[in-house]
């Protein structure tokens, strides 16, 4: 069977990762003459059930898996992609998806794989391109089972185009089993009502040279103005500067928006290794010679605390 | 409470990427001037067992590591950060065994060794950064699983984890036996060890085991698993060439800049 099953968390509605996932989905049921099913858990709202729709050959919808429990849910999307005998089960990069994927993949006699920035389907074995070595190198690997379990990077995938025919949305078949051995018993997030950092289309990031949090408040007014998010680099988080949610690099976020101001941040391998696959990096650095600016469309070699306040200025004045 | 960490040694991240090279026959990376560390996150995982110890009263940590002669030195840092004993796998084979051949490894290892109650790995590594070690052992072991920890408390016999999530994080009650993959976080930064410390984990012996004691599928984990293979692996070529905005003064650079920005974002 060459069935491709995307499993999407309709927490995060169909943001732009979500569209990649399924958009990599759909491409790949094509590629291999397969159906793209949609395994949603919990409901989208209707306007986003409907986008679903358009580019899913089937949509089942799992109410009852709006409440992740990581060994409930795990044992009820085995029950629910078994049938279907997938090819691919692709997932987003998200901290739930990665929790479940090697075992569901384990549970469907499949192999997975983390982060995947392209798919290859034309071979024996699905293969997958990946960052490794914090970036410093890139690797395909051949999935020798099946299905296929693949995570992937968010952005790194283009949404695909809706299509003429709808799929029936219908409710999951599914019998769930609880398990008590672990419970989430309390949730908290700090960054609530954004986006999160990995769909953000454009980000504004800061490093060590800014010195201190005081500076994280120019760049969040500068962010302003062109609708990006805040991100940091790892020694602005350890720092204590931001919420260590900010962070991106290879302890951290991973990220591939369409544009990557790096303010104030150098360059390490670490920092490199989660947010190299943007489509544009800029950078403002004092050092002309800093790693950073190799892996630059362009820069500007100055003091941030100068070009700030003046960058800010100009795009707000543009946007009027 | 018997507590397993696993480790893994890698080598250095933190080395110059101007000096990485690969061996393209091989699909792995040329050591070259590097040097071979324990992966931070293992640290990070041996940090919050110390710590669990510490609040528990009690606990026996094993720090357990598959790979070549040199990780013994990442198990005489785990024991000179105050690990209780230490058990190498020799791996003889494969130097990149794929995460289900290692996961096979360490579950043999792990019921050789005796009762568990937890079993702590890194999230993933700074090399090949997997990330799947955690979880397949959990399904390997029969356990549940909870990805992404940074904390652990004990409170009536349970246990309870913090991890963190994509914007917060959440709290996990959980019974024993399980499995747990650590991520940094500001408290479980890895202690140095004392000099007096890393003198007497020198002495400390160490359990080895050869795949042929654990009953594993010897010659599938020597080729490096049946579960994925690396097909490639090169050094990607950047065509990006930086552009410094230029300009007689900070106003025209800035405004340059500020252009540039503009367009790619009216493009996105």
């Amino acid at each position: 069977m060459n069935n491709v099953i995307i499993c999407l968390f309709a927490s995060a509605g169909f943001d732009r990762a979500t569209q990649g996932v399924a958009g990599a989905g759909r491409r790949l049921a094509d590629a291999l003459g397969g159906q793209l099913h949609a395994i949603m858990l919990g409901a989208f709202t209707a306007t986003d059930e409907a986008a679903l729709a358009a580019i899913a050959d089937h949509v089942s919808v799992a109410t009852e898996l709006a409440d992740y429990q990581p060994e409930t849910c795990l044992a009820a999307l085995t029950q629910l992609c078994q049938p279907l005998a997938p090819r691919a089960v692709l997932l987003s990069n998200d901290t739930y998806s990665q929790e479940l994927a090697p075992r569901l993949a384990f549970r469907l006699g499949g192999s997975a794989v983390a982060d995947g920035v392209e798919l290859i389907s034309h071979s024996e074995h699905l293969q997958v391109k990946r960052a490794v070595y914090g970036g410093k190198a890139v690797a395909t690997i051949a999935l020798k089972r099946n299905p296929a379990v693949v995570w992937l990077r968010a952005r790194a995938f283009e949404p695909a185009a809706p299509r003429d025919v709808t799929a029936n949305v219908e409710p999951a078949a599914l019998t769930l089993t609880t398990n008590s051995a672990t419970r989430i018993v309390e949730r908290k997030s700090e960054s609530a009502g954004e986006a999160r950092l990995e769909d953000a289309q454009i980000i504004v990031s800061g490093g060590r040279g800014l010195g201190g949090p005081e500076p994280f408040e120019d760049l969040k007014a500068l962010a302003a103005t062109i609708n990006a998010q805040v991100a940091a680099s790892r020694a602005a988080c350890d720092a204590g500067w931001c919420p260590p949610t900010w962070q991106v690099g290879q302890t951290g976020k991973k990220v591939a928006p369409g544009l990557y101001l790096a303010v104030a941040i150098s360059g390490a391998s670490q920092h490199l290794a989660g947010m190299s696959d943007s489509k544009v990096v800029a950078a403002i650095n004092t050092d002309a010679d800093a790693p950073i600016f190799k892996h630059c469309r362009f820069g500007i070699v100055e003091d941030y605390k100068k070009v700030v306040p003046l960058l800010r200025e100009k795009l707000a004045a543009a946007r009027q | 409470m018997n507590i397993v960490v696993c480790l893994k040694q890698i080598l250095d991240p933190l080395a110059p990427a101007r000096e990485f090279r690969v061996d393209n026959e091989k699909k792995e990376a040329v050591r070259g001037a590097a040097s071979l560390v324990t992966n931070i996150f293992c640290e990070n995982a041996i940090e919050t067992a110390l710590q669990t110890k510490e609040k528990l009263g009690a606990a026996k940590i094993t720090a357990l590591t598959f790979g070549a002669a040199d990780a013994e030195d990442s198990l005489r840092k785990a024991l000179a950060m105050k690990a209780d004993a230490a058990t190498h796998v020799m791996n003889d084979g494969a130097t990149n065994p794929d995460p289900l051949a290692v996961a096979q490894v360490l579950t043999a290892a792990i019921q050789k060794l005796g009762a568990f109650d937890l079993v702590l790995t890194g999230r993933e590594s700074g090399d090949w950064g997997v990330g799947q070690t955690g979880a397949l052992l959990a399904e390997l072991l029969n356990t549940p699983y909870v990805g992404f920890v940074d904390s652990i408390e004990s409170a009536d016999g349970k246990l309870k984890l913090k991890r963190q999530t994509d914007n917060g994080f959440e709290l996990v009650e959980a019974t024993p036996p399980l499995v747990v993959s650590i991520t940094n976080d500001e408290h479980n930064v890895p202690r140095i060890p004392k000099t007096r410390d890393v003198m007497m984990s020198v002495r400390t012996p160490i359990t080895k085991f050869t795949l042929e004691d654990l009953g594993v599928d010897v010659a599938t984990i020597r080729a490096g698993g049946d579960y994925y293979a690396v097909a490639d692996l090169s050094i990607p070529v950047k065509d990006v060439q930086c552009e410094f905005v230029t300009g007689d003064s900070l106003e025209q650079k800035v405004e340059q800049l500020a252009q540039r920005i503009l367009e790619v974002t009216r493009a996105l």
